[in-house]
């Protein structure tokens, strides 16, 4: 499994992927989507492996790199990391943020193995059943992506039903991939071709962030001392080893889910560490148990996440949406071809992923105290910079000002949206999905001859439309249960 | 407490369309709308070579789709109004104006002079007002970028007019 990881220069892909990640997951507005989608146009110079190597490094490595910002200055490096601030910054003002971080470097560690041992046996297992499927099953396994998306991601469903239609809406830009009709071209040449992955991702997570920045100037983060990092205690390791093993369980279950995997795995962790605790009343003052079950919960949605991403082709969350771009743009087509035709390939992510839970976790224990002074860089230099990257990232793929435009505009549209409880991770993953949603909808009204009943006819489609009605009338049954 | 009464009373005596919910609804209604429009125009297969469904009805039905969806959050926000977001502050909009910037000088100069406009420009409105730091993000890190993409990627740049002393 890990032969391919082998070579020096893979090796280096991974140690410099994995440091990338750390310094991503600690800068709050960073972390791995914003920057897998900064790093995607270098990786167009790498061959396939390594590209996507470097991308799953920064993935499992940026993940983690959250929790040290959630300790130290409790604002969360990442999203996924919002549930290790309620316990793990009171624990770092009573005077012990290396024993908080030697527990969030431990349970993250244990929570990202656990996840590629789950990759390696369920993702093939799933590739297999995929050979089960036609354009029908494909186009309802889409459709429950979205729909899961929007019942269990952030914010209001409905709000994310909106912004995936938005992103199917998009991949519509260009020439008609079956009849080679313009649509919505305006008579613009460039946009015959179609709207790319890179401007908008860019755009959507790194534009919009650096505006969002513009109007949090004002804000002053306390820092935390931190001596070094602690292993955790025996005493510790007796109080959470079964919150980590039942938050890596969890978290690799949501992550299997199409939706937004760390961030909803680490509160549901959480939660169900305080429910199974001996101490709830701890949980907020800073339990460790809280820590544990937070950050064994989100690290282990990286793998899970990777399962369905590399065995169906439909990300689990938003940043296999770009990995999976990344896949695309190399010309690696995920599903279970790619299980029987590029083993090795495979193979060589699982090891990745493997080595770098290793490594973060080494270089989360000598380098953290390192690593948060990089948040002590301020966002007046920080953000030209990424700015200037952006833009010549942007630029490099097709050599195009159109691409750098379009950049922009979705960068103000994402701020927009985020500004008005619109996910931007719906669109993303709605543009990725789009070819795939119409494309199966159009063949399998072509085998059905027009019938849209026959859908109904096929086992493996009718359930997954019904998964997907269920998901749709779960937020609803959600909030008459919280009513009350 | 007072204050939080306060505020949302200010928020319901607002006429309804400077409330977020309208103009949100407003402005999707609005581009779903010409967009609709626009799928009419779409040439149409003829019926020999279509496969399944015109190239017009997908988009359709997914504008569509959005305008509905749209008028429920709408509707729902009648019992449940947003959450009043704070007024922007003087930065965002001059980081917008910086693009603008961007997009003109890239156009009209220099694709390279256009981010080190950018770049000192945002700096200096986000507040660093140090000589050596503007230079630093203004014209060290974006020659560092050129020559990285320039060389070691072998990118090449739109002529302008420093990009042109280099190529030629």
């Amino acid at each position: 499994m890990m032969a391919p990881l082998f070579s020096s220069k893979l090796l280096i892909v991974l140690i410099f992927g994995t440091l990338f990640g750390l310094i991503l997951g600690v800068l709050p507005g960073l972390g791995p989507t914003t920057g897998g989608a900064l790093i995607l146009p270098f990786t167009m110079t790498l061959d396939p492996l390594s590209a996507i190597v470097l991308l799953t490094s920064i993935y499992c490595a940026g993940t983690y790199g959250g929790a040290i910002t959630a300790v130290l200055i409790n604002t969360p490096g990442t999203p996924a990391a919002a549930a290790t601030c309620l316990d793990g910054y009171p624990l770092a003002q009573k005077g012990e943020a290396g024993r908080a971080l030697g527990m969030a470097t431990v349970s993250s560690t244990v929570g990202g193995i656990f996840s590629v041992i789950v990759l390696v046996f369920f993702a093939p297992v799933l590739a297999q059943l995929a050979y089960e499927f036609g354009q029908p099953e494909y186009f309802a396994l889409a459709i429950f992506g979205l729909t899961m998306l929007a019942s269990i991601g952030e914010g209001s469903p409905i709000k994310n039903l909106i912004a995936g239609a938005f992103g199917i809406l998009i991949s519509t830009i260009g020439k008609d991939f079956m009849t080679s009709i313009d649509r919505f071209t305006y008579g613009i040449n460039e946009l015959s071709v179609g709207i790319g992955f890179i401007p908008v991702v860019v755009g959507l997570f790194a534009i919009s962030e650096m505006l969002t920045q513009s109007t949090l100037l004002d804000q002053v983060f306390k820092r935390v001392a931190l001596k070094a990092v602690k292993l955790p205690s025996l005493d510790d390791y007796k109080k959470t080893w079964k919150t980590i093993l039942r938050s890596s369980g969890i978290g690799s279950f949501i992550g299997v889910l199409p939706a937004e995997g760390g961030t909803v795995a680490s509160l549901i962790g959480y939660s169900e560490a305080k429910r199974f605790s001996k101490e709830p009343e701890e949980f907020g003052k800073g339990s460790i148990e809280g820590i544990a079950g937070a950050e064994a919960a989100n690290n282990a949605a990286t793998g899970g996440a990777m399962v369905p991403t590399l065995a169906l082709g439909i990300p689990g969350s938003a940043t296999t949406a770009v990995i999976l771009t990344g896949l695309i743009i190399h010309g690696v087509r995920p599903g279970p071809d790619l299980f029987r035709e590029q083993p090795d390939f495979l193979y060589g992510i699982f090891g990745a992923m493997l080595i770098a839970n290793v490594l973060f976790f080494i270089f989360g224990f000598f380098g953290a105290k390192l690593f948060a002074r990089i948040t002590l860089v301020p966002n007046k230099i920080l953000w030209p910079m990424i700015f200037a990257v952006s833009v010549c990232g942007t630029y490099s793929l097709s050599q195009s000002i159109i691409d750098v435009w379009i950049m922009l505009f979705f960068g103000v549209l994402g701020f927009f949206m985020r500004r008005f409880g619109f996910s931007v991770v719906p669109v993303i993953i709605g543009l990725i999905l789009g070819e795939l949603v119409e494309g199966t909808l159009r063949q399998s009204l072509v085998i059905f001859d027009g019938n849209w009943l026959m859908f109904l006819t096929r086992p493996i489609a009718l359930t997954f439309f019904i998964l997907s009605l269920i998901a749709l009338a779960f937020p609803l049954l959600r909030s008459k249960k919280q009513k009350k | 407490m007072n204050n939080v009464r306060n505020k949302k009373r200010a928020n319901k005596s607002l006429p309804f369309f400077f409330k977020d919910e309208f103009k949100v609804f407003f402005v999707i209604i609005f581009v779903s709308t010409i967009l609709l429009v626009t799928t009419f125009t779409f040439d149409k297969v003829p019926p020999i070579l279509n496969r399944g469904i015109q190239p017009a009805t997908f988009p359709k039905g997914l504008l569509v789709l959005i305008m509905f969806l749209t008028a429920v959050i709408y509707y729902l926000s009648f019992k449940n109004p947003w959450k009043k977001e704070k007024k922007l502050p003087k930065p965002f909009f001059l980081t917008i104006l910086s693009f603008i910037l961007f997009i003109i000088i890239s156009k009209t100069l220099d694709f390279f002079l256009a981010i080190s406009v950018l770049s000192i420009f945002v700096s200096y409105n986000w507040g660093e007002k140090r000589i050596f730091y503007l230079l630093l993000v203004g014209i060290l890190f974006p020659l560092v970028v050129f020559i990285f993409f320039e060389m070691i990627l072998g990118l090449r740049f739109p002529p302008g007019i420093i990009t042109n002393l280099y190529y030629y």
